[in-house]
């Protein structure tokens, strides 16, 4: 199945309870197959089209303030809508999930796919000192198994997560084994599990949820408590793979699709004599810092390849801290390089860079 | 065994489908595939092309640079991914509409009147069908019996009574593909 709708059956099957979206290309598939599987006549699950992603995004507030698995997906121009929202979830420290099928910006820009909001997604992307914990999934097995991660992470440290797909993985076809069904939490559970939850406050003190502090000195220790939880989870969750990495001279380090067109690119590469390993950040925020650092201390030189002008390279220069070479390739606007322009680009940066092109 | 497959033609010729009957063919033999449409517009017209891939082992990139199969319906697609198929590869064309033929040596042509044929025999719909036993002749990636079973998960039930009229096609699309000897090009 697609990716796309990879998504719609793991959030059916790991027990949902909201599903809250608008329609835009590429990730229209997500409410179509939650149309379709019509889960409120199964798990009781709700999907609804709102009138916006404005309307969507709030609706997964109230829903998570409730203590409510509630999610949302949407592509690039969508999610820059949701923004707002996001920020003020993770301002009331709610759990949620946002899923972004990248397309190419900016602007309404093109459908077709992009990285190019992996700083939107890691760096903020709304206002405020904050974090989405973001997963990037390279197969459609990853687009069903983050559904189930994803929550998971959200509720342990009650913040927004985000799945950072591209227009690739959401519509390409691959085998995927969807999880087991798990049934929906009961009211007693959601209880007895979210103590922070508007939940009906009959017999005890009733619960806040806001964003809003407006004594200074309060907010400053608001913000310390969210920072302090952020390094917590940058020490505990950060999420990586490596491949062909142990006797690697270069490595090229990418995510999502781009990490399986530089898979493809390392075995041609190999056929020549060029030993390159993958690094790949399965989390962009918390981003693997350490572990690249590590992996990049017996290697030349570190190609970062994206759908994007020069993103993620930030995080792996400040990774490995100007110890080697770190350059980039990237293709913008909804093209998709193929394997081959990947192996040119590694050629011509560290092989024989007589070769480069102006 | 791994294929690694391009299918391209005009939206509405039924390219991305039979890449799908083909991934789910290869899936109910156990192969590990991948389909990876150029989507988009296409499919309100103009052209469109797919990717597939059928292998034992686990599938890299879903894009590739270079193909060992290619399935080509249209002029513009030809002139696309001819120097696309790897040295030995195959390359099989519909002759409808194709006014520049292909002309390399190094790699095996074929030609299959399929848009000709499903015309004659008021088979229209089962175009894409006729193509699919063209390439399975010739490379038999997957048993008929998978594409049997693949029509059946991929079909809802009320067209499975449409299954036997796509077998029949594919037996057709096996009898009329034929090889073709290009001429060296001249230079």
């Amino acid at each position: 199945m697609k990716g796309n709708e990879a998504i719609a059956h793991a959030a059916i099957r790991m027990g949902v309870d909201g599903y809250f979206g608008y329609p835009i290309t590429p990730q229209s598939e997500v409410l179509e197959t939650l149309a379709e599987q019509k889960p409120w006549e199964t798990t009781g699950m709700v999907v609804l089209q709102a009138e916006s992603e404005l309307a969507a995004i709030n609706m997964v507030y109230g829903g998570a303030g409730s203590g409510k698995m509630v999610m949302t997906s949407s592509s690039s121009p969508g999610v820059s809508l949701k923004q707002e929202g996001i920020s003020y979830i993770a301002g009331a420290e709610l759990p949620c999930l946002v899923v972004n099928v990248m397309r190419g910006g900016p602007g309404l820009g093109t459908i077709q796919p992009s990285q190019a909001d992996y700083f939107q997604t890691t760096k903020g992307g709304g206002h405020g000192d904050y974090h989405v914990i973001a997963l990037a999934p390279a197969s459609v097995q990853e687009m069903a198994d983050f559904v189930g991660l994803a929550f998971e992470l959200a509720f342990k440290y009650r913040n927004p997560a985000m799945i950072l797909a591209d227009g690739v993985i959401g519509q390409m076809m691959e085998k995927v084994v969807l999880p087991d069904f798990r049934p929906r939490r009961t009211e007693e559970e959601i209880i007895d599990q979210c103590p922070w939850a508007t939940t009906g406050c009959k017999g005890r003190r009733p619960n806040v949820i806001t964003s809003l502090e407006l004594d200074p000195a309060t907010m400053e220790q608001r913000n310390l408590q969210l920072q302090a939880k952020y390094a917590d989870i940058q020490a505990r969750e950060c999420r990586y793979e490596e491949i062909d990495c142990e006797d690697a001279d270069y490595l090229i380090v990418a995510f999502g699709s781009c990490a399986r067109i530089a898979q493809k690119a390392m075995e041609h590469a190999r056929e020549e004599g060029i030993h390159v390993g993958l690094f790949r950040p399965i989390t962009l925020w918390p981003f693997p810092s350490e572990a690249l650092a590590a992996r990049a201390r017996q290697t030349r030189g570190i190609l970062v390849v994206e759908l994007n002008s020069g993103q993620m390279i930030e995080d792996v220069e400040l990774a490995v801290r100007c110890s080697l070479p770190v350059e980039h390739f990237g293709r913008l606007g909804g093209i998709v390089p193929d394997p081959d322009e990947v192996v040119d680009a590694l050629k011509q940066t560290f092989i024989n860079p007589s070769l480069k092109t102006k | 065994m791994k294929e690694e497959i391009i299918i391209a033609g005009f939206g509405g010729q039924g390219v991305l489908s039979m890449g799908k009957i083909l991934a789910y063919s290869g899936l109910m033999e156990g192969k590990e595939v991948t389909w990876m449409p150029a989507y988009g517009p296409e499919q309100r017209g103009g052209t469109a092309n797919v990717t597939v891939i059928v292998s034992d082992d686990r599938i890299s990139s879903p894009i590739l640079s270079k193909y060992d199969t290619a399935i080509i319906l249209n002029q513009p697609s030809l002139d696309k991914f001819e120097s696309k198929v790897k040295p030995g590869g195959v390359l099989i064309y519909d002759g409808y509409g194709i006014t520049t033929p292909p002309t390399r040596q190094d790699i095996r042509i074929f030609r299959i009147d399929a848009m000709d044929e499903a015309n004659e025999r008021g088979m229209a719909k089962t175009f894409n069908m006729i193509v699919l036993g063209g390439l399975l002749k010739i490379r038999p990636i997957v048993c008929i019996d998978s594409v049997i079973q693949a029509l059946r998960k991929t079909l809802p039930e009320r067209h499975h009574k449409l299954i036997p009229m796509n077998e029949k096609a594919i037996h057709i699309g096996m009898d009329i593909i034929a090889p073709v000897t290009t001429e060296p090009a001249t230079v």
